[in-house]
């Protein structure tokens, strides 16, 4: 943009802590159209001198140096249109609240702030919003009882659904349940099982298309315009808008669970091999054919275990105090016992752990089941329980309450796997032949696991959490995936039970039917919902060196055969972290580049070395580090003031060129303040920070080049709560910098 | 989405209330969000970290936040209750009264007014721990970004002198309540829990100082709590060496509150990481009925429990006094078939939910079960979200959340 405009507020103390004239001053070096100080620009007198002025002066961009962005949105977003670009410039925040008033260090850095804010307006450019054509169809994969819920809310939405199922028959695994745990007030009962009354009105639904008997074999292309080809009868190919998977879990493979006497005995079963004999409503003992007198049930067995699921499958006790009450009602003769680790029953189950004991005499004792004996009569072996150490009971029928696992497949790990393998056959080096065959014999249990094929150089499924759990964000964004537009629920997404999993599968129906309506207004999905802006990809000074198409963390980049990147934008999140990859610096945002932080940088003012102040670079995360440094500036803290902050979208963001920027110009140190990584990793990109990371840990070489200490850089991880010790990061830093002494670039 | 956009309300800011207005305004919906605190976050605003993940709550509620500032679909009242609802045929005609704004929008959140204040009143966004000017933003991360005064706690010198001290002309002494009325086709109800009271525990010490709820020690654990994140000992301000948990304090009892709070058990196994990690060498012991961690949760016990210093004893406390110093703790050790006696410097009830629209007895609420939770009625265009629901976590919240968005558009479609 090149008609600027400087509007300085002067209120909020502002005017008392810096010199307002000098802070203009720096506005004109840069030839800005004009200038403007008001003493309450967010009042309604402050926005309408602004609209004047732009109005006047017909300006196309407007630098507000007042408060944070994270203020005053509702005043100042509307000022910016098609035809003026806006930039916020924290001067109350992070420079007259933060540092000390009247003093010639504050004032140097308000007159930096402003500059860096024109460098940045200067590279924003003016863009129109994505229109695209966008497919209303909803595919649903997986006809189970998650399934059937999302294809009828997304039906019910006003969108078309496809609903694919593998099998030959729709209900899933709840098809052969006699019924379901109480939903409903006083929640103390069975309820009849909801599965037949689905098929009923998903089947009689004319906005809902039923494939059974059918798989996906490929999945091209991007939210709003995925191309879905299916096998089957009819081979049928279709555009869907976003995809709900609902894959479901599987039973815990029993056979593993040998010291639990499956498989020594025929009167060990599973919760699914008695639950077929509730629904023929006739229990007997397998080897004889005689009905029990005693059934004892074995919770956890294969979760809460170091050696087969380390998670709690979540339904099994409740699933197993609705066995008893079948169990006493086809038969009240037949006593029960379950053993447990703790009876988990949580929230409102507890009025159906209270009824079921009372109303089935049910006998439920804690302990650790240390084998079942199998010679003649069923005697389950007891550690550690209420009854006391080493006994044993007695039993006709033992259940086995096995765990769930998702049936999911990390597209990641198969990629990988592909890539090893072709490694390990092709590699020039023996060395990474050897060691990608290692690598490939790691993940073999990956193959043919496929379900959405997706054509994703990243891979062809959601990539998964551990234990295999498709997830991002699974505390404050549940139904964030790594795939935009592909939405888990049910027991593929977590273990739960199967209320919880009809309501997870309403709610990514709602994702889905969201993600389409956001595609149709060419805005970006979560984290930056609503952003209207997507990247660029200046593709003729590419080097295919695939970077971006391996880092971004949303699988948003495929490759053609010579490794240049395929942009799917809308599969993209906005996070820049391709932008902080490439060397080329070819891609960017219309009003975030690699060139326009650079410039930033460039527009700071380093003084000479003789007149000892230091400059210090701080790229902070937008979302965390950022309002903690912010809420620290509220509550009266301060911090050294050679520090110049530069929030940025994702530490994933960051271009080694901005570094090497700085360090060129004389700046003394760089400092990145972004999330925590990890298994409990903080950042809303995934793997932003942890990428920016790595990154700099390869710039050491690059300093030593330049004869310049590698403490110069540093990366520290932050919370968005620590505003107690944001302050103290930079100043140590600072410290560490004043001892290191000055750069000695300064000046060149 | 069919053409005629319909509009909700959402009741109660809290997660699911943020959460359920955001999820349909972002699918196109016209959402009216109705907060009754001055501030939006409601329960977990108020938290240190979240288990599993152990991060901050307004990590997230950041994002949260710029989805609300961005969208322009969703309006939201705080201080505002809904102050009457009837059917009108196609939906809901309801009343939002809100409280005098004697903070308006005009409010830079600059502090002068607070500089000029000297009357201090008990913290609410603290739960009372400590003190704080009458006129304040209510913490440090609060939205909207504007201050709030508490009138009538000021006398009208004070007052004015507080009104004077404002350049931006943001404080009106003689604001009154207003009202507004719209019309929605759908309500989501989100107004979420409070804590069980601790003086309905006097068997458990819920009067004695040392004796404090779950919910406390969340804000003793917080940067922006009253001790600046220190757990301390309430009488004498000292680090505790001994800290007991105790579970179903109020919960899964008969006299009290006869359903399973579902969230306890993993807020004092988090919990019990706080004060590992600030007192290495401090004794912690967790006394419970079941431990219910359920789905990957289970990686809290695993860790927690495996800390050096923390014993999970299954038992329950029946009783708990002060003696001397410390805290005399009375419990049916059930392993081992007898009752025990302990000691601990600082007690932590695990107090549970009790659902906040269980004594309000608003016409929208057309369904409520025993216990008080508000149940959907589709036909009523009433659906409901998070622990108005039923107890339950924050992810289960949100996904609820989601979910209920979704059944109020589709109720509200059916109507229309």
């Amino acid at each position: 943009m090149d008609k600027l405009g400087v509007f300085l507020c002067t209120g909020c103390g502002i005017a008392d802590a810096v010199d307002v004239d000098k802070v203009i001053e720096a506005a004109n070096e840069r030839k800005c159209a004009a200038t403007l100080t008001h003493a309450c620009l967010c009042a309604p007198e402050g926005l309408a001198a602004i609209r004047s002025t732009v109005a006047e002066q017909q300006l196309n961009g407007v630098l507000l140096a007042a408060c944070s962005e994270r203020a005053k949105a509702a005043e100042f977003s509307p000022l910016a249109g098609d035809n003026l670009v806006m930039f916020r410039t924290a001067i109350r925040e992070h420079c007259t609240w933060s540092h000390e008033a009247g003093h010639e260090d504050t004032t140097m850095l308000a007159q930096d702030m402003v500059r860096m804010g024109l460098a940045r307006l200067e590279g924003m450019k003016a863009f129109t919003r994505l229109q695209e054509a966008i497919s209303d169809t909803v595919l649903v994969v997986g006809g189970g009882r998650t399934g059937l819920e999302a294809a009828l809310a997304a039906a019910g939405l006003g969108h078309p659904v496809v609903l694919v199922e593998l099998s030959d028959r729709l209900g899933g695994r709840l098809a052969d349940q006699v019924s379901v745990a109480p939903e409903e007030p006083p929640y103390e009962a069975p309820q009849a099982n909801p599965i037949p009354t689905l098929i009923d009105e998903v089947t009689a639904h004319d906005q809902i298309k039923v494939l059974t008997s059918t798989a996906i074999v490929a999945i091209d292309g991007q939210p709003g315009q995925f191309k879905v080809r299916l096998d089957g009868s009819s081979g049928l190919e279709l555009t869907v808008g976003a995809i709900v998977q609902a894959t479901g879990a599987s039973p815990y493979d029993a056979t593993r669970l040998g010291h639990l006497g499956y498989g020594a005995s025929p009167d060990v079963v599973t919760s699914q091999e008695l639950e077929k004999m509730l629904v023929a409503g006739r229990v007997a003992c397998p080897s004889d054919g005689r009905t029990p007198q005693r059934v004892v049930f074995v919770q956890c067995a294969g979760s809460r275990d170091e050696s087969h699921l380390r998670y709690c499958s979540s339904e099994c006790c409740i699933n197993t105090l609705r066995q008893v009450n079948e169990l006493k009602r086809i038969n009240p003769g037949i006593s029960s016992a379950i053993i447990h680790k703790d009876l988990r029953a949580p929230g409102l189950m507890e009025h159906f752990y209270l009824a079921t004991q009372k109303n089935t005499g049910v006998m439920i004792t804690r302990g650790e089941v240390g084998g079942v004996e199998a010679n003649g009569k069923l005697k389950v072996k007891l550690q550690h329980s209420l009854l006391g150490d080493d006994v044993a009971l007695d039993a006709d029928l033992v259940v086995l309450a096995t765990g769930m696992v998702p049936r999911s497949a990390d597209g990641e790990r198969i990629r990988e796997l592909i890539d090893c393998r072709h490694q390990a056959e092709h590699s020039e080096s023996s060395q990474v032949r050897e060691t990608s065959a290692k690598r490939a014999a790691e993940l073999v249990s990956h193959e043919g696991t496929e379900i959405l094929h997706l054509s994703y150089r990243q891979g062809p499924d959601l990539p998964t959490l551990r234990y295999g759990f498709p997830d991002s964000h699974f505390i404050c964004f549940p139904y964030e995936t790594r795939r935009t537009g592909v939405y888990a629920a049910g027991t593929v997404h977590a273990p739960m039970e199967s209320v919880q999993a009809a309501e997870d599968g309403i709610g990514a129906a709602m994702k889905a039917v969201q993600c389409i309506e956001m595609a149709k207004r060419g805005e970006a999905v979560h984290p930056r919902a609503g952003d209207t802006s997507y990247p660029d990809f200046f593709l003729q000074r590419c080097t295919q060196c695939k970077r971006c198409t391996e880092e971004c963390p949303f699988g948003t980049l495929n490759e053609d055969a010579k490794g240049t990147p395929q942009l799917n934008v809308l599969r993209c999140r906005r996070c820049g972290i391709c932008m902080g990859a490439c060397p080329e610096r070819i891609i960017s945002f219309p009003d975030y580049s690699v060139h326009m932080v650079a410039e930033m940088i460039k527009a700071m003012e380093v003084p000479e070395d003789f007149e000892e102040k230091p400059r210090i670079l701080a790229l902070m995360c937008e979302n965390d580090a950022v309002p903690a440094l912010e809420a620290a500036a509220a509550n009266g803290a301060t911090w050294n003031p050679w520090v110049r902050v530069i929030p940025i979208r994702c530490l994933g963001s960051t271009n080694i060129v901005w570094i090497a920027e700085a360090l060129s110009k004389g700046i003394d140190g760089v400092i990145l303040v972004g999330c925590k990584y990890g298994d409990d990793y903080q950042c809303h990109y995934v793997r932003g920070s942890e990428l920016a990371n790595t990154r700099l840990g390869n710039v050491g070489e690059t300093l030593q080049r330049l004869a310049l200490e590698p403490e110069r850089i540093k990366v520290v991880e932050l919370s968005h709560d620590e505003f107690d010790r944001v302050p103290k990061v930079l100043d140590d830093f600072a410290e560490e910098l004043e001892a290191m002494g000055l750069n000695p670039l300064k000046g060149f | 989405m069919s053409e005629g956009k319909p509009t909700l309300l959402v009741i109660g800011a809290g997660i699911a209330g943020v959460t359920a207005a955001l999820e349909a305004a972002e699918t196109g919906a016209e959402v009216v969000l109705v907060e009754r605190e001055p501030f939006i976050g409601g329960r977990v605003i108020r938290s240190y970290n979240y288990f599993p993940k152990m991060c901050p709550p307004t990590c997230g509620m950041e994002i949260n936040t710029r989805r609300l500032e961005r969208n322009p679909r969703v309006k939201v009242l705080t201080s505002s209750r809904v102050s009457a609802a009837e059917p009108n045929g196609k939906g809901w005609k309801v009343t939002v009264t809100t409280e005098p704004a004697f903070v308006n929008s005009r409010c830079t959140a600059c502090g002068d007014c607070a500089a000029a204040c000297t009357t201090e009143v008990a913290d609410p966004f603290n739960l009372g721990l400590c003190k704080v000017k009458a006129i304040r933003l209510p913490h440090l991360n609060a939205w909207p970004k504007r201050f709030v005064f508490d009138r009538a706690a000021v006398g009208d010198d004070e007052a004015k002198a507080i009104a004077g001290a404002c350049s931006y002309g943001a404080i009106d002494l003689e604001a009154k309540a207003t009202t507004a009325t719209f019309d929605v086709g759908a309500v989501i109800v989100a107004t979420g829990w409070k804590p069980y009271p601790l003086d309905k525990l006097a068997d458990l010490g819920g009067d004695l100082q040392d004796v404090i709820a779950n919910v406390h020690l969340e804000r003793l654990a917080s940067p922006g709590g009253p001790t600046g994140g220190k757990i301390l000992r309430p009488s004498n301000g000292e680090p505790p060496t001994r800290v007991a948990f105790v579970q179903c304090a109020g919960s899964r009892d008969v006299n009290h509150l006869p359903y399973c709070s579902g969230v306890c058990c993993l807020a004092s196994l988090k919990q019990a990481q706080y004060v590992k990690d600030q007192y290495p060498a401090a004794e912690v012991t967790m006394y419970y009925i079941d431990r219910r961690t359920p789905g990957r949760n289970e990686d809290v016990l695993l860790k927690t429990s495996a800390l050096e210093g923390v014993r999970l004893v299954k038992g329950k406390v029946g009783r708990i006094e002060q003696q001397n110093g410390s805290l005399k703790l009375h419990v049916e050790d059930v392993e081992n078939e007898k009752v025990i006696e302990a000691e601990a410097d600082l007690v932590v009830l695990a107090t549970g939910m009790v659902p906040s629209a269980g004594d309000d007895d608003l016409a929208l609420f057309t369904r409520k079960d025993a216990d008080g939770f508000v149940l959907d009625d589709l036909g009523s265009a009433v659906t409901v979200a998070g622990v108005a629901r039923r107890p339950e976590d924050v992810a289960s919240s949100v996904r609820d959340a989601t979910g209920a968005a979704a059944r109020a558009l589709v109720a509200a479609g059916r109507r229309a």
